[in-house]
């Protein structure tokens, strides 16, 4: 970048492109969509967890007036094919076919079993309750440990087992390192299931014209899944076209290649008229596939003085019904993240991925992230406990040093750069730990109803996916690099095509801001154009705090290249050597010399009037670029949360939240900040409010927005965010990403601070989310001394009595009475 | 079939609708107005929200008939001559948005909660938007924006020039504090 | 989400609603809707005629009747919260229904109709019942007035017949008495866990009356009778409350589900008592 330093954009808060027809409502979401013509599909669901459909009797739907075509599983045959998992993260994996509509077998409520195709959408919903099904009840398959067991029923019975994959990684002398431990402590902590629940419901249109097809869908992904479409109906991949109009919001629910998508496009090509589904939003929780459900067993071994010697996982993962395009792969990218910001000497680590009868899982913000966060962050606050050490303090002996980087951690990841120190100083200053800490003292002591606790969480992940080598290491089925283009034309403006697939995050604005400084072009000069597959063909879409880091370079490499075609050119009409020719503010000048000067938007017109071109040049200022990371990138941070807890009633509220990261190089702090606001709700939502729930045969009882609680603005704080600012030093710009940075951090934040209010009552964990109902149940039992954080169960039918943190603590010299005081 | 007529956005409409028509669906593909989005199916998210007679209301749980006589004002109906109404520019100003999603929704409930409360604490600001749902943005900067909008309006109300009465300026008619308009006394008429 | 079909009738008196829901066994009526078009979308009810209240002005309002106060049945959330009547002599029910759903929903959802769908988890019954209010319904026999503890059978039950609606509610001005409503909610648009409307009468340093409504704790609302037998005459203390309180749960059936437990639904019941009277009190 050459540009003078009062002239960047870079860096400042620009107010967004995009917001003028979002704001204005000249929006165009998928389900805006109006052609003429449109058909009308409607999805019959199974209402049963687990099934073989016996009979299906579609005749009367299918003389209902306004009716096309009532379509089943068995009607699209072979044509359907099966929906893809890109990632077979052992050879040995299970994989159970999986035709988007149900042929034989349903294996969890929501999957589809018939469809109507009618004039509108009122007529196909009428007919669906036309149709006749027959489902011969097979067992529901829902908790992980029992469908481990030898008699377990099963999920896909072909394939023998309900157990899809074990994937097991360590690195250093783990029993080494627990042998010679003074402290070791265990616990057994649940990620639940969690419904991504993005704003704008999922929704697909396709457009047939002749044998090639246009197919609209609110998605993340619109370049894997034209892909991915060819692959799985076998139309030719050039025939297909798919555009991601305006998407409302995604957080890794659609970064998917779904059932209803490939459904559409055949009931198109088959049909051969313009096809439209819209989820509702019950069906979407329901069948859009869901988050997290981990059963996560972590034990950390410590010297007495708190120096962590050592950290082993054993991770239940489950799959939900099927493996969907990363399903597997979500708790590997944990994997490699337990040991977070800590030095160690051994790290063991394995993953069991579980069939159940329930809504497949895949990724959701954060994938596979957050969850190692949440362990490793709850435990460390639980070991510091033990060793009656201030949490920060035992974080603070075994943080790596700034001076320290690179490092390759435990995990085996390089962090390239960090600074854990100045983002926990300057959360501190704005948290006030210590004014905090006295004011709890004070509760405690005169047995105040209402306790405070305080909650750290010095987190960091690795985002910015991915360098494709490392992706190929994990068996990944496709690469990590991303895609740009930048054309100046005639006129001076430029347009900037990206492979990233926004939807909410804001690229059009910071691509902006990149090209507006790498050409030295005014930023309302720059265009960007992404999401269709026809404007931008080569991308991998947005998904891994990925954007900024890789697309975003791909912008600037695309715009090096760009300036130098223009050099070129600008030396060939400054009659000068191109090693002459200097670049600053967007203009070229003889070295040493003020004028003559040639601006890179006037010699945009030069190339394209092509008069006077030097030789060997063609005929145009544009160039493309493909970026491949050589690593991940690393964001950091500190954050701290105060939470005041009603021990009358159990009700935890958040009373402040202070968020210090750093992602490095920020390019536009304003949409830093949104991100890390709208990350920290995702992520309090966890720790508090959001939890799928099952009854005793497999229903979703969460299944409306009624009762799946996500937060409103009533339930959630103010936050105090700051950043510090250590470049990355894997790319020009120094960004790390932070789309996924807040929700990673802030879960245990949360948690920690509800146990560290709890500690009076014996409790050492609660289970997520912290309802008053489950703190409540904490405090009571825990007194007695047995395990502690039960509450609502999981499935409705399970006792309350239900335990589901098992912890234990073997100590050794430091002394002590087990997991609670 | 049910005969409406029904105003939006400041155009008159008279249609023969199904009685089970939903004011959100009349609106989306009768009309065409398909700035305001549908978010969920039990009236939690608010994404749907337009004003009904100038108040608040979810036009998922409203039948079309039911707006038979009534004016609908959408976030469509806001801008006018390519101005920004306050909110709407705020929204913008403060970073409020990111998908956009919620925004229609969210910005028409601030309409309402601003006519009933010119100066609202951020408590009262969170709590006037408990209705509607937003993923991406925590909220924090939908709280700010409203403060400012309001800041905003305050000062054009003290302003001595009379506002246009265009949908750009539309300012709250009562003053905060004020219920916006007093119950009738009694029963009405029988 | 779409309702399923059905014919649509908008009467202009209550005798044409009563005579428009008498000609069908599934005939439904409308108020608001804010309860009836979730059901409809989600086809958990398909009433072949759908009976629209909402042009019945007569059914609209608020009126000082002397020693009661009369709300129509047709009544708007929000106009009962903005009432000055209501704000004066019926302070529970303005705070209550402050707390239901939302602005939007509280600008279209009506007070009869809260009342008449009688889901134990909303808020108003309990407060129709701690307020001993009196309900007015009209039928094709004429008019009836039943006291609350009649008009709530079952879990989403009342009397009204299917040719019946509700026209209003009498609440009596409970002079010198001042009242509480304590919601507990996971999040701001959850149902109450459980909800406690509370009153008391104060003489001199003693509690001389009280009353309690239970939202939530079980298939009707419920009185806490035993709660406010045990306030009569006592100081009007926090310890005597508490004391009080421990038996806000008896003779409830509390449910369990994905909100709540029966075992900590007393014990929120308890709890919320407690504070609700405190409140009401001045403790």
């Amino acid at each position: 970048m050459t540009i003078a330093p009062e002239d960047r954009q870079l860096g400042l808060p620009r107010l967004r492109k995009e917001d003028a027809r979002l704001i204005t409502g000249q929006t165009n979401w998928t389900d805006n969509i109006q052609q003429v013509g449109t058909l009308h599909v409607a999805f019959l669901r199974s209402p049963v967890a687990h099934a073989r459909i016996s009979g299906l009797d579609v005749s009367a739907a299918q003389e209902q007036p306004g009716v096309i075509s009532v379509l089943t599983g068995a009607d699209f045959g072979e044509e359907q094919g099966s929906l893809p998992c890109a990632w077979p993260v052992t050879e040995d994996m299970v994989l159970p076919e999986h035709p988007p509509m149900a042929v034989e077998e349903v294996r969890f409520v929501g999957e589809a079993v018939a469809c109507v195709v009618a004039r509108d959408p009122y007529t196909a919903v009428d007919a669906l309750e036309m149709i006749d099904v027959d489902f011969e009840p097979l067992p529901a398959v829902l908790d992980m440990e029992a469908a481990l067991t030898e008699d377990a029923d099963l999920v896909h019975t072909a394939a023998g087992t309900n157990k899809a994959f074990v994937w097991p990684m360590s690195n250093g002398d783990v029993d080494a390192a627990f042998d010679g431990a003074e402290v070791v402590v265990t616990r057994r902590y649940r990620q639940q299931r969690l419904i991504p629940a993005a704003m704008e419901p999922r929704s697909v249109v396709c457009s047939p014209d002749g044998d090639t097809f246009t197919l609209w869908s609110a998605t993340q992904i619109p370049h894997i899944l034209r892909v991915m479409l060819a692959m799985t109906t076998g139309i030719p991949e050039q025939k297909i076209r798919v555009v991601a109009p305006d998407v409302g919001g995604g957080f890794g629910s659609k970064l998917q290649v779904t059932a209803e998508e490939v459904l559409t496009l055949l009931l198109a090509k088959r049909l051969n008229k313009p096809v439209k589904w819209t989820e509702t939003r019950s069906e979407g929780f329901q069948t859009t596939h869901h988050g997290r459900d981990q059963i996560q067993d972590v034990s950390i071994a410590a010297d007495a003085d708190g120096r962590v010697r050592g950290l082993k996982v054993d991770l239940m993962a489950d799959m939900g019904a099927y493996m969907m395009l990363v399903t597997p792969g979500v708790p590997l990218l944990g994997a490699f993240m337990y040991p977070g910001i800590y030095k160690m000497d051994a790290y063991a680590f394995s993953c069991t991925g579980v069939f159940t009868t329930k809504t497949p899982t895949d990724a959701y913000r954060g994938a596979g992230r957050p969850e190692a966060t949440y362990a490793i962050e709850r435990i460390m606050s639980e070991l510091a406990h033990e060793l009656g050490m201030d949490p920060m303090e035992l974080r603070r002996r075994n943080w790596i040093n700034h001076d320290e980087f690179p490092y390759t951690s435990i995990g085996g990841l390089t962090y390239d750069s960090g600074n854990y120190e100045a983002a926990t100083a300057r959360a501190m200053e704005l948290f006030g730990y210590d004014a905090l800490r006295a004011e709890q003292r004070a509760r405690r002591e005169r047995g105040d109803t209402v306790q405070l606790g305080l909650g750290i969480s010095t987190y960091t992940e690795m985002c910015g996916l991915a360098p494709s080598r490392m992706l190929g290491g994990l068996s990944y089925g496709a690469g990590g690099w991303e895609h740009a283009s930048v054309r100046m034309l005639p006129t001076g403006g430029v347009e900037v095509v990206t492979g990233t697939t926004p939807h909410g995050q804001g690229h059009v604005t910071a691509w902006s801001q990149i090209a507006a400084d790498y050409l030295g072009v005014p930023f309302d000069d720059v265009q960007v154009l992404h999401g269709d597959t026809q404007v931008s063909p080569q991308g991998m879409d947005t998904y891994g705090s990925r954007s900024l880091v890789v697309g975003g370079t791909a912008v600037v490499e695309a715009c090096g290249r760009v300036v130098e075609k223009a050099r070129k050119l600008a030396a060939h009409m400054l009659e000068a050597a191109e090693g002459d020719v200097e670049f600053s503010n967007g203009r070229f000048r003889v070295r040493g010399t003020q004028e003559p000067s040639a601006g890179i938007q006037e010699l945009a017109l030069a190339a394209f009037t092509a008069h006077d071109l030097p030789e060997e040049m063609e005929a145009s200022l544009n160039a493309e670029a493909t970026f491949d990371p050589e690593n991940f990138s690393y964001p950091h941070g500190t954050h701290l949360c105060a939470v005041e807890v009603d021990t009358a009633t159990g009700r935890a509220s958040i009373r402040s939240y202070v968020a210090v990261d750093d992602v490095g190089t920020a390019v536009n702090p304003l949409l830093v900040e949104g991100q890390v606001h709208g990350g920290l709700a995702q992520g309090i939502a966890q720790a508090m409010f959001e939890e799928a729930v099952h009854d005793a045969e497999g229903n979703l009882v969460t299944s409306t927005m009624a009762d799946y609680l996500v937060p409103s603005a009533v339930d959630l704080p103010e936050f105090t965010t700051d950043r510090t600012e250590t470049p990355a030093v894997t790319n020009p710009m120094g960004a790390k990403g932070v789309g996924e940075a807040g929700t990673i951090a802030s879960t245990p934040a949360v948690v920690n601070a509800v146990v560290d209010a709890l500690r009076p009552f014996g409790v050492d964990d609660v289970r997520m989310p912290c309802t008053p109902e489950r703190i409540w149940r904490a405090m009571a039992q825990a007194g007695a001394g047995g395990d502690t954080a039960p509450g609502t169960p999981t499935s409705l039918a399970a006792s309350s009595e239900e335990s589901t943190a098992a912890g234990t603590t073997q100590t050794g010299e430091t002394g002590g009475e087990g997991a609670t005081q | 079939m049910p005969h409406i007529r029904v105003t939006v956005d400041g155009v008159r409409y008279d249609d023969e609708i199904e009685a089970r028509r939903l004011l959100t669906h009349y609106l989306r593909d009768t009309l065409g107005k398909v700035g305001t989005p549908i978010g969920c199916d039990t009236s939690n998210c608010g994404a749907c929200t337009v004003l009904m007679d100038g108040m608040s209301a979810k036009s998922c749980s409203v039948l079309a008939v039911q707006a038979d006589g009534h004016e609908i004002t959408t976030v469509e109906g806001l801008a006018s001559n390519g101005t920004w109404h306050p909110v709407q520019r705020a929204f913008h100003e403060n970073h409020a948005l990111q998908c956009g999603y919620c925004t229609p929704g969210m910005i028409m409930a601030t309409l309402d909660l601003l006519q009933e409360n010119l100066d609202p604490s951020d408590e009262e600001i969170r709590e006037g938007l408990e209705g509607n749902l937003c993923r991406c943005t925590g909220y924090s900067n939908i709280v700010k924006a409203v403060r400012t909008a309001a800041a905003e309006i305050r000062a054009a109300e003290s302003a001595p020039t009379v506002m246009t009465a265009s949908g750009a300026e539309e300012v709250p008619r009562q003053a905060a504090g004020e219920p916006r308009r007093p119950m009738a006394k009694g029963g009405g008429t029988s | 989400m779409i309702p399923p079909q059905f014919e649509y009738v908008k009467p202009n008196s209550v005798a044409e609603a009563v005579s428009a829901l008498g000609e069908s066994e599934e005939a439904k009526a409308l108020a608001g809707g804010q309860s009836l078009l979730p059901l409809l979308r989600f086809r958990l009810a398909y009433p072949d005629v759908v009976v629209d209240l909402g042009e019945l002005a007569e059914l609209r309002g608020v009126r000082d009747e002397g020693d009661a106060v009369w709300i129509g049945a047709m009544t708007t959330h929000y106009d009962v919260v903005n009432d000055p009547v209501i704000a004066e002599h019926c302070e529970l029910l303005a705070m209550a229904t402050r707390t239901v759903a939302d602005p939007a929903v509280r600008h279209r959802g009506t007070i009869g109709g809260s009342l008449s769908h009688a889901d134990p988890a909303g808020d108003l019954p309990a407060v129709a019942l701690a307020l001993e209010a009196e309900f007015l319904i009209s039928g094709p026999e004429g008019e009836r007035t039943v006291a609350a503890p009649d008009f709530f059978e079952d879990y989403l039950t009342t009397t009204l017949e299917p040719e019946e609606i509700l026209t209003g509610i009498r609440v009596p001005k409970w002079e010198g008495w001042s009242f509480h409503y304590e919601k507990f909610a996971r999040t701001a648009q959850a149902w109450a866990i459980v909800g406690v409307a509370a009153g008391t009468r104060r003489r001199e340093g003693e509690i001389a009356e009280a009353r309690v409504g239970l939202t939530n704790m079980g298939p009707t609302p419920m009185r806490a009778h035993a709660v406010e037998e045990a306030l009569v005459g006592v100081p009007a203390q926090a310890g005597s409350v508490r004391a009080a309180s421990a038996t806000a749960d008896q003779g409830t059936a509390p449910p369990s589900d994905v909100n709540g437990q029966a075992d900590y639904r007393r014990h929120l019941a308890r709890v919320l008592t407690e504070r609700a009277l405190e409140q009401a009190a001045g403790i």
